[in-house]
């Protein structure tokens, strides 16, 4: 191992002990590490401070309503596919204070957070997601100032995907499983030989960390070995989806039969939206001492399955389980693109494998589809 | 990865109130009040449409149209209080201080109605976001042709700025036509709903331009009885509201099919919105 082998080199390779470098680097440059470990039966997300805390020698089985962590016969670290958090509990925290006041006349903001964030093991999928977040939240007209203060600045270490889960579906909607744009490092972790990663510098800041880092030229091989871990991951998908004419296929079937059928089943819990890497509905809550009598704002993510989202003077809009699941499933496909000129989705599969009757967002498509145009007449007006 | 370049925080997040002064306080029918504000540092200057979050102190903060004069004069809100919120702020005295953020959405579309006549259909409190609009017909009157203005309440009690109406209605520029939905002894004007006045108003449906606003059934049927006249579609508004909890198109609440209302609304071509309203529970 040497410094880098040329100063500007867009691609090079780093040993296990370079992950851990890694992980010492960017801790050293005062980011907040954030990465996966195995906790609780689930490979989740949360502060790290050294590479022994990644889940190496671990991978995880998906399927509707059903996920499972088992051991491997290697020590890959990144042999899995996506777990229950997202990275949105980063940078849309599942609650913040927005800010305090003493008094209406004294409304204090709260201060950005301290370190910036390092996102260690970003999934193509995710990196989509976080591209349609930053949309939602920095591209329209106002600035959501607390996910503009995380996210500015935060480096992304991005880990091409090569063990896809039985629910994932990224090859159908082009949005992995390899890491493509929106990364300061990206690495493809070779397990089947010599035990390396292959990294790509995405940025001037990644350039910057990666110098810090033990590492070698990478070879024709090592590029060739890369590659082929993307092409067959993306022909290993658990689920695809038929992507092309979504948003007009919903738009056109919002009566459609499947709605109520899907209903029967649909607990409207919204463990789908809280898992989904996209979902960015929240809440806002004033609250106040009853002591000193000063008051606060919080945000905290909401669900369109809840009726309270959709209360108004009256009611709320959507009472029927119904009404509610056509909403986010013509939200996530169709009207997002209306909204948001993307789509909701970025075919991660959390919302199939956590949803606890295991509906399917591809089977529920795909039934659309199968009977577009038919009309549930018992509901339509 | 850095985020994108329009990515800097704001220096003031949007969902911060500003600090303003209740001036006065007027009650105009038994559960609605309307409050002009002054504001303690920068002013909230909203269009005819659009509206403001209201922070009661501690308690919370509603979506309110503008109320007031297009430009100039204070900040106006009438506000009906049905829930913890608009009955705190239906409750500020003058000197109490709450909090505005705004102006947010879209404006009643004036400069395009121009050279038109201009009907105008409210029914209940849709007509507080009705009423700058109608100030700024009346205050430029010749940029429209003839101008008229439908009211419909549920009970004579329930109609709003009777003192204003009453104004307007002894102008000769203007027919101002109002009717209830039922009505006790002692109320001599009409009774029915708003849109049995649209056959007899005085606009020609070649050549008009219609601002709708009130309930979602009531608009329903005023947009289908002005078709009846042979109003086209796209001369026609409309104003919709849902659930709001950030204003600024960031919390996802106020969907409607497409639409952020918002964001893309709270005014919109009825053309654009007709078609989402038939569809139950969207």
């Amino acid at each position: 191992m040497t410094a880098l082998p040329t100063p500007d080199a867009d691609t090079f390779v780093i040993e296990p002990e370079g992950l851990s470098a890694l992980v010492e680097a960017l801790c050293h440059e005062g980011y907040r590490v954030v990465g996966p470990s195995v906790r609780d039966g689930a490979i989740v997300l949360g502060e790290i401070a050294s590479a022994n805390e990644l889940p190496c020698g671990w991978t995880a089985r998906h399927e509707a309503a059903a996920y499972r962590v088992e051991r491997r016969d290697d020590d890959a670290v990144f042999g899995w596919a996506v777990g229950p958090h997202s990275w949105k509990q980063e940078l849309m925290p599942s609650r913040v204070r927005l800010w305090r006041a003493s008094s209406a006349e004294s409304v204090e903001e709260e201060p950005p957070p301290g370190r910036p964030l390092a996102l260690f093991g970003v999934r193509s999928c995710d990196l989509h997601a976080i591209a349609i977040q930053d949309r939602v939240f920095l591209e329209g007209r106002y600035v959501e100032r607390d996910y503009a203060l995380r996210r500015t600045g935060a480096f992304v270490v991005a880990v091409d995907c090569g063990e896809p889960g039985g629910t994932c579906f990224c090859a159908s909607l082009g949005t992995g499983p390899r890491a493509d744009a929106g990364f300061d490092l990206a690495l493809t972790e070779l397990v089947s030989t010599e035990h390396r990663f292959v990294v790509r510098v995405g940025s001037d800041t990644g350039r910057e960390i990666a110098r810090l880092l033990p590492v070698r030229a990478a070879t024709d091989a090592d590029l060739e070995a890369a590659l082929a871990v993307t092409d067959e991951a993306a022909g290993r998908m658990g689920r695809r989806l038929e992507a092309g004419g979504l948003r007009d296929l919903l738009a056109g079937n919002l009566e459609h039969p499947r709605f109520a059928e899907v209903a029967e089943r649909c607990l409207t819990c919204g463990n789908c939206t809280l898992v989904c890497p996209t979902c960015f509905c929240t809440s806002v809550e004033d609250v106040n001492d009853l002591a000193d009598g000063s008051a606060e704002r919080w945000r905290s993510w909401d669900s369109c399955f809840s009726t309270e989202y959709s209360y108004i003077h009256g009611g709320s809009v959507r009472r029927s389980p119904r009404a509610r699941y056509r909403q986010w499933l013509t939200h996530k496909f169709g009207t997002w693109h209306d909204q948001f000129g993307t789509s909701g989705c970025v075919g991660c599969g959390r919302c199939i494998t956590w949803c606890p009757v295991g509906i399917d967002v591809t089977e529920e498509l795909a039934a659309i589809r199968a009977g577009d145009g038919e009309v549930d007449h018992a509901h339509a007006r | 990865m850095a985020a994108p370049a329009s990515a800097e925080a704001p220096v003031r997040g949007a969902m911060t109130p500003v600090p303003h002064r209740v001036l006065s306080r007027v009650q105009e029918t038994a559960d609605t009040w309307t409050l002009e504000l002054d504001p303690l540092s920068e002013p909230v200057q909203p269009r005819a449409g659009q509206f403001d979050m209201l922070y009661a102190f501690g308690v919370g903060e509603v979506p309110i149209s503008t109320s007031g004069d297009h430009e100039g004069g204070p900040l106006t809100h009438t506000i009906r209080a049905v829930g913890a919120v608009t009955r705190a702020l239906c409750a500020l005295e003058p000197g109490a201080v709450l909090g505005v953020r705004g102006p947010f959405g879209s404006v009643w579309p004036l400069g395009e109605a121009a050279g038109s006549d201009l009907l105008v259909v409210a029914g209940g409190i849709g007509l507080a976001p009705l009423r700058p609009a109608i100030r700024h017909a009346l205050a430029r009157r010749d940029d429209y042709g003839a101008v008229s203005v439908l009211v419909g309440a549920r009970t004579p009690d329930d109609l709003l700025y009777v003192p204003e109406l009453e104004r307007w209605r002894s102008r000769l520029d203007v027919e101002v036509d109002v009717t209830v939905d039922s009505a006790a002894a002692g109320w001599h004007g009409r009774v029915g709903l708003v849109t049995t006045l649209i056959p007899g108003a005085v606009v020609d449906p070649a050549k008009a331009s219609a601002f709708v606003c009130g309930p979602e059934v009531m608009m329903t049927f005023v947009v289908r009885a002005l078709l009846e006249r042979d109003l086209p579609l796209e001369r026609i508004w409309v104003s919709l509201e849902r659930n709001m909890r950030c204003a600024v198109g960031h919390c996802g609440h106020c969907q409607l099919g497409p639409t952020l209302i918002c964001r893309d609304g709270p005014v919109f071509p009825a053309a654009a919105m007709t078609r989402l309203l038939e569809v139950r529970e969207l």
